[in-house]
């Protein structure tokens, strides 16, 4: 692999871009791995990578059913920020944001992220405080967080609608460094990096079928065949019912619903930040600008269960009516592109990294709204859970069992409805 | 856009209902072990393919539905009133 640094470019632009490399192979699948991970999305790659990076493994599969980035990699609004604040939850998102600082130079790869700050805005007294008390207890693990007086935030984003009746804005409460990043970058990213530690990418690589022998797992069918693995772990969120069902291991606490994203025709720079409108007391809505110009914005999910690809009309209304509502602005410009994509919605709206009832096999699922912006220590906290059996502190209520115990990591104080976690 | 069926109002587009949640799920009785009621609250079969939630004609006859539906397609095979005896007294 030809690293990426300012000398290559130079030489490979007197030669006619001849000298680079391929980004990642395209291996024949072994018969059995020390690893494999089913699903070759952030998730699975950025686990694959920190098992060669940290764990100095390198016998290991990454099982793609489709190709490289044609999942919910390339599906997501791009969104990173770590404002959790459940035990647990908040750890593990400010180190995502912390490997987010440095991923570029970690994996030699640009993955365009950007700082531009994730501005809530507040509608309510109500939300206010609220907002206040999770971003006080976010400092507690050295997270970041600020709140806007409504004469800051009218400097800062001038041509919000802060004649709202409806939904008075009365400021908004800040995460400076959170922003974007470039999903497929980030993807490719941890795909090249991950192949050149030694990791095999397979893509049309579908598990079919699973063999269990004595409580473990003892082969996956492909659509490449059979392949053996000495552990094994699941990282395919919007299917992870299908693949568990398939190793006979019952039901989940997770159901599949569908999210819809939205693209606009490309304009000059009109949002530098992710606003956020909604939580803080009216709707549910994100925006923020692509370095294309685009406008990328998303909200609720579709309500009912689905596992297709595809999203429906009145989302898309009630996603252009916020949109109108917070930056009429907008109103002018026509939508490109809108996709669904397929997601755990889990039953408190947090995520699921533990060890499962077969011996041999680990579990990474249920990141509703959250799976961009987490891969980078889901990948983390995997690797190390597949390297040393047994969970990390940071993840040790993220469990099956956790329900059954009381131990309920529900952001929103929602309760077990998986449609509601958004 | 879906269409469901009412059996009440008739076809009307599904931005008029609500959707409520899973209809398979059966609770076990008020004395039954934690461990059923856990499975019967946090636990569910999140089929691929044809299954079964309630929907609400919310902006209609307010009337609570079992829906049988794909969750690949979206196509609606069954549409019938949650209450077991609603559909005698619609069909009289």
């Amino acid at each position: 692999m030809t690293k990426f640094n300012a000398w290559n470019v130079f030489k490979n632009g007197l030669n006619g871009q001849t000298g680079w490399s391929r980004q990642w192979r395209d291996p024949e699948p072994k018969s059995s791995y020390d690893a494999v991970i089913v699903g070759g999305g952030l998730h699975g790659l950025a686990t694959a990578y920190y098992l060669a990076k940290n764990h100095n493994m390198h016998n290991i599969a990454v099982l793609e059913k489709g190709w490289i980035g044609g999942g919910n990699a390339g599906r997501n609004t791009t969104i990173v920020r770590s404002n959790y604040m459940m035990p647990g939850n908040r750890e593990f998102y400010e180190h995502t944001l912390q490997l987010w600082e440095n991923l570029s130079h970690d994996l030699n790869y640009n993955v365009m992220f950007s700082q531009r700050a994730h501005v809530v805005l507040i509608h309510s007294p109500g939300a206010l405080d609220a907002y206040a008390r999770r971003y006080n207890t976010m400092k507690l693990t050295g997270s970041d967080g600020e709140l806007w007086s409504l004469e800051k935030l009218k400097k800062k984003i001038p041509h919000l609608n802060y004649d709202n009746g409806r939904f008075p804005i009365l400021g908004a409460i800040v995460q400076p460094r959170a922003g974007n990043a470039r999903h497929d970058s980030a993807v490719w990213g941890y795909a090249r990096a991950a192949d050149s530690l030694g990791v095999d990418i397979l893509q049309n690589c579908e598990v079919t079928g699973i063999t269990r022998k004595n409580g473990s797992i003892e082969s996956l069918q492909t659509t490449r065949g059979n392949i053996k693995g000495k552990k094994i772990g699941f990282a395919v969120a919007g299917h992870t019912s299908v693949l568990w069902q398939m190793a006979e291991l019952g039901n989940l606490p997770i159901e599949s619903h569908k999210l819809q994203a939205f693209v606009t025709e490309a304009v000059k720079p009109l949002l530098d930040c992710v606003l956020i409108f909604g939580p803080g007391g009216a709707a549910h809505f994100y925006i923020s600008q692509s370095d294309k110009g685009s406008m990328v914005f998303g909200g609720e999910l579709d309500w009912y269960k689905s596992y297709a690809q595809r999203g429906n009309l009145p989302t898309v209304k009630e996603n252009g009516e916020c949109a109108m509502a917070i930056m009429p602005c907008l109103g002018k410009l026509r939508l490109l592109r809108h996709w669904a994509g397929v997601m755990d919605m889990s039953m408190d709206g947090s995520f699921f990294m533990c060890k499962t009832p077969l011996d041999n096999l680990y579990l990474n699922a249920g990141w509703n709204y959250g799976g961009f912006k987490a891969s980078p220590a889901s990948g983390w906290y995997f690797a190390d859970l597949i390297a040393n059996e047994r969970p990390h502190k940071v993840i040790e209520n993220h469990n099956l069992e956790r329900f059954e115990k009381g131990i309920n990591l529900d952001e929103r104080g929602i309760g077990p409805d998986p449609k509601m976690h958004g | 856009m879906i269409l469901i069926k009412c059996p009440y109002c008739g076809e009307r587009d599904h931005s008029e209902f609500s959707y409520g949640g899973d209809a398979s799920i059966v609770y076990p009785s008020l004395d039954a072990p934690q461990e059923e009621w856990v499975k019967a609250i946090f636990f569910r079969e999140n089929i691929k393919g044809i299954q079964k939630e309630t929907w609400q004609h919310i902006n209609g006859c307010r009337m609570w539905l079992e829906v049988e539906s794909s969750t690949i397609t979206h196509e609606i095979t069954s549409v019938k009133p949650c209450h077991k005896n609603l559909q005698k007294v619609i069909d009289n």
